[in-house]
């Protein structure tokens, strides 16, 4: 029980903290990669260190949905992040729920969002909330149908057993299925997080803007809550397709020891996947928005065709 | 008088829900009256499986009827037809033969056909009744049809012997009386491609009404499609659970399509009522095809999940069918570009209409979330088949149904947002009222049934397990789990909405805690939406549902094929003042193009080449009737 608790506090904190950090190391290193200097690695806690020093400006035509939505964000990514393994295979909310809780977690972060984006009354928040929810939407199928590729391997869908199977069996993973699986996830990943080529998370103009359109009311304490959930949600995302599809380093145990392991595991994972997407958000332009759909058919597609080879290998 | 009625309905519903509970729990009874009809006579009895959805109709008639009494008192013949409705509702699960089903079931349509006319002014509403009657008598004589012959092979019109009889009879008579079952119950489920009737019906009838509708009578297609695939005929050949398993993926799917483009909010409502059997349907289809196979715990499983959804369904269906009258009866509009802003104006149906979306929406930890979780782990157990073509339609289903759960928050973010938030887009939505307290009472009380069936399914599960296991005549199966968390197919999958509630109750403690140990600063500011600096912030400038609902369009354009139609008036001194804008960019029915037009095509084609036999004269029919006769007499 206090093992729990602990693991559970070292989870949350672990997400919560090292959110920001992955976000500032993706910038530093796109910035770098341009010939830039770019900012300091810890710059987005400098940012919302600043941000929650601000005054906040609501406006009028809102309502408690507004003012509610920044809190239901940051809840929602605090329980995903006690059920994603993080740094144990088996995080202490995992017995709650499976990977299909945690897609409709994240969609009811997108759903309050998106109603926020609408309650501002005008018309970039409403553009940016209708843009979202279609690339949500259009996202999902992907992310059961890999998922379920997974688990018919691991004849189980609870994240924590399908980490240890793959972790007690490395050579599972060297297969056709699981890359495709992978590739399909990685798609799904750059599209749920906002994420170049589906949309771009440094843009400063309205119309193409996606997510940050929908978020441009917000200011101060809100607007930092936002950011932090959003970072968040990139970490849990990354944290997942390394530890789902790559799960060495991770242990069922909780202690001390094993979850320091996992952590260090954690990071090199992360490291990668960051030079990954570092590397191809240099090098890709934004889609239109009208072809996202087609790259979300292609994922679909890749996630198709890993549940076909594991039904008909089987 | 009126409240008499409503009261009189409401204890119908309680009563009902008692006799049900009774039944659920175990509690068997039958009533034979053989004098008062032909054919067998009125029999009615009392199983599991109607005592379920005889609770679920009472159910669900205790808020609609307490609702009913606050909303604008209808005419007399209205509250009648709406008592016989409830009533022949309840009876339905109950009929124990044929002559007491046609009885029961045609009551039934009759009662709703007049509710749906109840606006006897309006061409919309006559047209939706005229097509609800086509369609359900269409449907009641394919399921007579189909009764009658299955009491002709077997030779009893009691549903009772069929289950005795039909397991001997030849496969062709089976599948025949399959088909012809099928099709007139999966008619009043709203199945695609039957569902034509549902959006324009629904929307006519008085909310009250609808929600019934929607919420419960659609499910009696549910409760007969159950009894025909697992119970009357016995164990069936795998094509039955194939078509049930794709009509519910294709539902899903086309339902939400359909209610993404749609403005008017009843109408949005009654396309999701078609999703949501799809998804009903996911389960059933499942259950079948595991049955057939012999396995029994996925079967159980997955009937169980869809009696689930069923009840989910009922419950935030009817919540948010009895809001969107209050936003009518407020508004006088169920356009929801005219509405906007009704969140201040209306707190409490804008709260439990939030609710109801996000339980439609199956976001945790609410009852839809529960239900769709369940049947995807259902869906997933498809890796005890072998075949492969089985494990395709399975996928069909698990893809259609993740499609449908993302489509479904997208829509009612649209709902919602278009119809509560923001500014109100009309003078009405400006000068709009809350609900009186009795229309409030009820979507209170089934918004907390949506919590309570969201945060219990510990406990609601053993009991449809065992509903499910009188169907199937297998042993219940064994309680897994413990008052937390729900166990399922041995520990292949564990869902604790408990445990979810309760960590995101505490996790939105966190950053009110956190915030003022950071020193964040409390200051807040109201001021005015920003936009670019223009200088008045109108309703004009918000984002319409159109406009929201407009990359769906896009993306699926190969489904709606819309037509555009653009006309615009300029100044006559310039075009570059523009006088007016006429914009219209409408979906087409693929359904009513491809199937009804070509189908009413010939039939009327048929009509008129029949015509030329009528021709008046008295000598011809005479010799017609000589015609016959000969004919008669030779073939005898």
């Amino acid at each position: 029980m206090i093992a729990d608790v602990a693991a559970a506090v070292v989870q949350v904190l672990v997400v919560g903290l090292g959110a920001p950090l992955l976000v500032g190391a993706l910038r530093t290193l796109k910035a770098r990669l341009v010939g830039r200097r770019g900012p300091r690695l810890w710059q987005p806690y400098a940012d919302l260190r600043k941000l929650l020093g601000k005054e906040v400006v609501v406006s009028t035509t809102t309502s408690w949905v507004f003012r509610a939505t920044p809190y239901v964000l940051v809840a929602t990514m605090l329980v995903t992040a006690l059920i994603v393994p993080v740094t144990v295979a088996r995080p202490p909310l995992a017995f709650a729920g499976n990977i299909i809780l945690l897609v409709y977690l994240f969609m009811l972060g997108t759903f309050f969002l998106a109603l926020a984006g609408l309650d501002a009354g005008s018309a970039f928040g409403g553009m940016g909330s209708s843009r979202e929810v279609a690339i949500a939407a259009l996202a999902e199928p992907t992310v059961i149908v890999a998922v379920f590729a997974l688990a018919l391997r691991a004849d189980t869908i609870d994240l924590g057993r399908i980490v240890e199977r793959f972790g007690r069996e490395p050579w599972l993973a060297a297969n056709p299925a699981h890359l495709l699986a992978f590739a399909a996830f990685f798609i799904v990943m750059l599209a749920e997080t906002g994420r170049l080529p589906v949309d771009n998370p440094a843009t400063h103009l309205e119309l193409t803007m996606i997510h940050e359109a929908m978020v441009l009311e917000y200011s101060g304490r809100y607007l930092a809550l936002v950011e932090w959930a959003g970072a968040m949600k990139l970490f849990l995302f990354m944290a997942l397709l390394a530890n789902l599809f790559v799960p060495w380093g991770l242990t069922g145990a909780v202690g001390p020891g094993p979850m320091l392991v996992g952590l260090l595991a954690l990071a090199g994972k992360l490291a990668v996947l960051v030079c990954a997407v570092a590397v191809l958000e240099t090098t890709v332009a934004k889609l239109r928005l009208f072809r996202v759909p087609e790259l979300l058919a292609g994922s679909f597609a890749l996630a198709f065709l890993s549940l076909m080879a594991v039904i008909l290998v089987r | 008088m009126d409240r008499l009625a409503y009261g009189l309905a409401a204890l119908v519903g309680l009563a009902a829900t008692a006799l049900g509970g009774y039944g659920l729990a175990g509690g068997v009874g039958a009533i034979r009256l053989a004098w008062l009809v032909p054919l067998g006579g009125l029999e009615l009895t009392l199983d599991p499986l109607g005592g379920f959805f005889l609770a679920l109709i009472g159910f669900t008639a205790m808020p609609a009827s307490i609702y009913a009494m606050g909303s604008s008192p209808g005419e007399r013949r209205d509250r009648f037809a709406y008592l016989v409705f409830v009533l022949s509702m309840c009876l339905v699960p109950l009929a124990a033969n044929t002559m007491t089903f046609a009885i029961t079931w045609e009551l039934m349509s009759l009662a709703s056909y007049f509710l749906v006319l109840h606006d006897r002014e309006s061409k919309a509403s006559i047209h939706a009744g005229w097509v609800y009657a086509v369609m359900t008598h269409a449907g009641l004589a394919c399921l007579l049809a189909g009764m009658l012959l299955l009491g002709a092979w077997t030779g009893s019109p009691r549903f009772e012997d069929w289950r005795a009889a039909a397991p001997a009879l030849s496969g062709t008579a089976r599948n025949a009386a399959f088909a012809l079952l099928a099709l007139g119950f999966a008619g009043k489920a709203g199945v695609i491609p039957l569902h034509v009737w549902l959006p324009l019906a629904h929307p006519a009838a008085p909310s009250h009404v609808s929600a019934l509708m929607s919420g419960v009578m659609i499910k009696l297609g549910v409760y007969g499609l159950l009894r025909v695939s697992l119970d009357w005929l016995g164990v069936g050949p795998a094509w039955w659970g194939v078509a049930i398993l794709v009509a519910g993926a294709a539902s899903s799917v086309i339902g939400v399509l359909y209610a993404l483009v749609e403005h008017d909010l009843k109408r949005l409502l009654a396309f999701h009522s078609i999703e949501n059997i799809g998804i009903i349907l996911l389960g059933l289809g499942s259950a079948v095809l595991y049955h057939g196979a012999g396995l029994s715990a996925p079967a159980l499983l997955g009937l169980a999940a869809a009696l689930y959804h069923t009840i989910n369904h009922a419950a935030f269906k009817a919540l948010l069918f009895l809001g969107a009258g209050a936003v009518v009866h407020a508004t006088a509009t169920r356009n929801m570009e005219e509405m906007g802003g009704l969140i201040k104006r209306m707190p409490w149906t804008a709260a439990c209409f939030l609710v109801g979306s996000a339980a439609i929406a199956a976001l945790p930890p609410l009852n839809g979330f529960v239900s769709e979780w369940l049947t995807f782990v259902v869906l997933f157990q498809s890796r005890h088949l072998d075949a492969v073509g089985l494990n395709l339609v399975f996928i069909l289903g698990i893809a259609s149904l993740a499609l449908t759960g993302g489509l479904a928050m997208a829509c009612f973010v649209k709902a919602f947002g278009i119809t509560f938030l923001a500014l109100p887009r009309s003078d009405a939505a400006a000068r709009a009222h809350e609900a009186p307290v009795t229309m409030r009472l009820a979507m209170v009380a089934l918004a907390a049934a949506c919590v309570a069936l969201g945060l219990g399914p510990t406990l609601v599960i053993p009991a449809l397990g065992a509903v499910a296991a009188s169907v199937l005549g297998t042993a219940p199966p064994a309680t897994v789990g413990d008052w937390l968390t729900l166990r399922v197919s041995g520990g292949y999958a564990s869902l604790s909405t408990l445990a979810i509630a309760v960590a995101l109750a505490v996790s939105l403690l966190v950053p009110l805690v956190a915030l003022p140990l950071m020193r964040a600063s409390r200051r807040t500011r109201d001021y005015e939406t920003w936009g670019c600096g223009r200088i008045v912030q109108t309703a004009r400038m918000e984002y319409t549902a159109t406009a929201f609902a407009y990359p769906f369009k896009r993306v699926f354009d190969f489904f709606y094929r819309p037509t555009k139609h653009l006309d615009i008036e300029f100044h006559p001194e310039s075009r570059f003042f523009v006088e007016r804008i006429e914009y219209e960019n409408p979906a087409r029915s693929i359904f009513d193009d491809w199937l009804y037009r070509p189908a009413l095509d010939v039939l009327r084609a048929g009509a008129r080449a029949a015509r030329t036999l009528q021709s008046g004269s008295a000598n011809l029919y005479l010799a017609y009737i000589l015609a016959a006769l000969l004919l008669m007499l030779v073939l005898a």
